[in-house]
C-alpha cells in the first residue's frame, strides 16, 4: 500500500504571534517551526496502514522553504520511506496555488491514498486536501477519524452535524486527518539515525501566482478588561441582566 | 465579469439551515456593493420553504431536489453547485464553513479555477475588489485577503453575520442535476442518542474543564446548558481523561466555535483552548483561581467553585429568562 502524506512546516502552536514589518506576515524571529499537528497524525496513520498492508511505501511531500527538510526528516525518522520537497523559498502561495503545485508534484509518485492534515495550523484553510483531490480527479473525504483499507476501498468515519458517518471510498482517494485518527509516535534514536540515509529529493518549485493576496495581518482586537461578578445569586442575576440587556447575547 | 453572488444554501431534512440565512445576508451585502443579484442554490430532498430566503435578500432560488441530495454528499453537492454556477456565472460562490462547505467549497474552487478563502469572518467590497477577513494561527491573528481571480469561492464562518431583513419575492425554479456516480458511499450513520445542539452552530455554549473535578459533576454543566438553551463543550484535558467525547472538544485540536456567548467553567484558558473559542462575542469565565489566564480573555468573570456557581446561574437563568 503506497501512501503519500502532505506535510507543512508551520509555527509552533505555542508561538506568540507578532506581525512582521511588512504588516502582512508573521514576524519569524523567535518562531519555532514544527510539522503541522494534524499532518503528524496523518503520517502516523500512513505508517500504520503501510504496516498493516505488509508492504508499500510512505512518501512525505511538502512545498515550502529549504528549511522544511527538517520536518521531512522528522517524518522519515517516524518511519516514512522517502520524502519530496518542492522548494519554494517564499512559500508555495495560497491554498489554491499550493494545491496545484502539490498535485503537479505528485505526477509520477505512485499512491493508493493521499493523506493530509485537516488543516494547517498557520493558514487554517482546510482547503488544500479537497483541492488536491479535485486536481487529481480522485474522491475526497475530509475530517476522518478512522480509516480501514480492504482491497480497493477504504472505510472511513467522520463527524458531521453531530452525527458520525461511516463512508466507503473508492481508492485512490484523498483523506484529511482529524484528531482521533491516530496518536503520532515520537521518533526514536534508531529512527533518527535511519532517517539520515533515507532519500529526500528536492526540486525547485516555480510557484504559480496565487489567486488571493494577503493585504494585512493584524492581532485580534484586545478585549476590554474582565468585569468581575460576585459568586452569589445576586451576582448571577446581574450577570444575566448584563448579558441580555447590555450585550444582547441571551 | 458578472457581479452576481451564488449562495450555497444547505438543508437538513428538506428545511433550510440557519446558516443559509446568515449567508443570504452576507451575499446581499456583497451583491449590493457590486451592483449584482443574489441567486441561492438550495440542495436537498423534499425541499420546502426555500422562498423564505427572499426575506434576507435573495433574488432567485434554484432548487436541486432529489433522493441523491437528501443528505450531504460531496460529489453530489459539487455537481449541483457547478450546475448552478454554469447558469449564473457568479463572481462569488458563498458556502457556510460547515463540514460540507469546507470539504466541497475548495473542490468547487479548483473546478472553477477560482480563488478560495476558507472560514471567513467578514466579507467586503473595497475599491471594486472582494476582500475577506479570516482568522489565522488559531485566531491569534486575522488576515485581510483580497481576491485577484475573476471568481471566488468563500466559506463563511457560522454566527458571524446576523440575518437581516432585505425582503423581496424570490423567484423559485427547479434545477435538474444528474447525481454523479458515487465514489463515496454512505454505509451507516451513528446518530447521537439525544437531540443535541451542534456546537459549531450554537448561539450559546457552556464548556467545562478539569476544574469540574470528576465526570459525574458534569451534570452542572449540562444543567446550565439546558437552562440557557445552549450546546455544551469541553476542554481537551477532560476529553483526554475520557470524561467527555471528542466531539465536544473545543480548541485547536477540537472544534472552532464562535457563539454569541461562551461560558468556560473550570477551564484554565490554555492557548490551544483559546484557539477554538476566542472568536466568541462574549466570554464568561468561572474559575476558582483569580489568576487563571482565562480571565484575560473573558468579558465577565466569576471567581468561585464551578460546582456552586453553575447551579446558581442555572437557577437564576430559569427564572430570569422566562421574563
Ligand atoms: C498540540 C496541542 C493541542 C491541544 N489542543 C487542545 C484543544 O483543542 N482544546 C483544549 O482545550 N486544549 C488543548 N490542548 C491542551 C491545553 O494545552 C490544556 O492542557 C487544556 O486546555 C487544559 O484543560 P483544562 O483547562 O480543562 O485543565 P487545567 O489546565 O487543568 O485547568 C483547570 C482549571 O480549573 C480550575 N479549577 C479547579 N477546580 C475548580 C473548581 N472547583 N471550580 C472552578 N474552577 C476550578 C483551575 O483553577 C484551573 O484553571 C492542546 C495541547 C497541545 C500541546
Ligand atoms: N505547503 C504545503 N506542503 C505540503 N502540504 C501542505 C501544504 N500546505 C497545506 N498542506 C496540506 O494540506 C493540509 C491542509 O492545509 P490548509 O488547507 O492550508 O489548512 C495540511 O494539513 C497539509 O497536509
Amino acid at each position: 500500500m503506497d501512501v503519500v502524506v502532505l506535510v507543512k512546516r508551520v509555527p509552533d502552536t505555542e508561538t506568540k504571534v507578532r506581525v512582521a514589518a511588512d504588516g502582512k506576515s508573521v514576524d519569524p524571529s523567535g518562531v519555532q517551526w514544527i510539522m503541522a499537528p494534524y499532518d503528524e497524525i496523518a503520517v502516523e496513520k500512513a505508517l500504520q496502514l503501510r504496516d498493516a498492508a505488509g508492504g508499500g511505501a510512505v512518501t512525505v511531500v511538502s512545498a515550502g522553504p529549504a528549511e522544511t527538510s527538517k520536518e521531512l526528516r522528522t517524518a522519515l525518522a517516524m518511519g516514512a520511506d522517502k520524502a519530496l520537497l518542492l522548494v519554494a523559498p517564499q512559500g508555495a502561495g495560497d491554498a489554491a496555488a499550493t494545491a496545484k503545485a502539490l498535485a503537479d508534484g505528485l505526477k509520477g509518485v505512485p499512491f493508493d491514498l493521499v493523506l493530509c492534515g485537516k488543516q494547517a495550523t498557520d493558514d487554517d484553510d482546510a482547503a488544500v486536501g479537497p483541492m488536491v483531490a479535485a486536481h487529481l480527479g480522485v474522491p475526497c473525504v475530509a475530517f476522518v477519524t478512522s480509516i480501514e483499507v480492504a482491497g480497493r476501498t477504504a472505510t472511513v468515519k467522520r463527524e458531521i452535524d453531530g452525527e458520525v458517518e461511516v463512508l466507503e471510498v473508492d481508492l485512490p482517494a484523498v483523506l484529511t486527518a482529524q484528531k482521533g485518527l491516530a496518536e503520532p509516535r515520537l521518533p526514536g534514536l534508531k529512527g533518527i539515525m535511519a532517517a539520515k540515509k533515507k532519500p529526500l529529493e528536492e526540486r525547485p518549485l516555480a510557484a504559480a501566482p496565487s489567486p488571493t493576496e494577503t493585504r494585512a495581518l493584524s492581532l485580534p482586537p484586545g478585549r476590554a478588561a474582565c468585569v468581575k461578578v460576585p459568586a452569589t445569586a445576586e451576582g448571577a442575576r446581574q450577570l444575566l441582566k448584563a448579558l441580555r440587556e447590555e450585550r444582547g447575547v441571551l | 465579469m458578472s457581479h452576481d453572488v451564488l449562495l450555497v444554501a444547505e438543508t437538513r431534512d428538506g428545511q433550510l439551515k440557519k446558516g443559509a440565512f446568515e449567508g443570504a445576508t452576507a451575499a446581499r451585502r456583497v451583491a449590493d456593493a457590486l451592483g449584482g443579484k443574489v441567486t441561492a442554490v438550495v440542495v436537498g430532498h423534499g425541499v420546502t420553504g426555500a422562498d423564505a430566503l427572499g426575506r434576507c435578500g435573495v433574488d432567485r432560488v434554484l432548487v436541486v431536489d432529489g433522493p441523491a441530495f437528501a443528505r450531504y454528499a460531496g460529489d453530489a453537492l459539487a455537481a449541483a453547485v457547478l450546475a448552478a454556477a454554469a447558469k449564473v456565472s457568479p463572481r462569488l460562490v458563498l458556502f457556510s464553513a460547515t463540514v460540507a462547505g469546507k470539504e466541497t467549497g475548495p473542490a468547487v474552487a479548483a473546478r472553477l479555477s477560482a480563488a478560495c478563502v476558507a472560514d471567513a469572518t467578514g466579507l467586503a467590497v473595497e475599491g471594486g475588489e472582494l476582500v475577506a477577513t479570516k482568522p489565522r494561527l488559531g485566531g491569534k491573528a486575522f488576515a485581510k485577503v483580497a481576491v485577484k481571480a475573476p471568481v471566488a469561492v468563500v466559506s463563511l464562518r457560522q454566527n458571524v453575520v446576523t440575518p437581516a431583513d432585505a425582503p423581496r419575492t424570490a423567484a423559485v425554479e427547479r434545477l435538474d442535476v444528474a447525481a454523479p456516480a458515487s465514489r463515496v458511499r454512505l454505509q451507516q450513520v451513528v446518530a447521537p442518542t439525544a437531540k443535541e445542539i451542534e456546537l459549531t452552530e450554537a448561539d450559546v455554549i457552556v464548556s467545562g474543564g478539569r476544574g469540574l473535578q470528576a465526570p459525574e459533576n458534569w451534570k452542572v454543566v449540562l444543567d446550565l446548558a439546558d437552562a440557557l438553551g445552549a450546546a455544551h463543550g469541553a476542554s481537551r484535558a477532560v476529553v483526554d481523561a475520557g470524561w467527555r467525547p471528542h466531539k465536544e472538544q473545543v480548541g485547536q485540536t477540537g472544534k472552532t466555535v464562535s457563539p454569541k456567548l461562551y461560558v468556560a467553567a473550570g477551564i484554565s484558558g490554555a492557548i490551544q483552548h483559546l484557539a477554538g473559542m476566542s472568536g466568541s462575542k462574549v466570554i464568561v469565565a468561572v474559575n476558582k483561581d483569580p489568576d487563571a489566564p482565562i480571565f484575560q480573555v473573558a468579558d465577565y468573570g466569576i471567581v468561585g467553585d464551578a460546582m456552586v456557581v453553575l447551579p446558581l446561574l442555572a437557577t437564576e437563568a430559569r427564572s430570569y429568562l422566562k421574563r
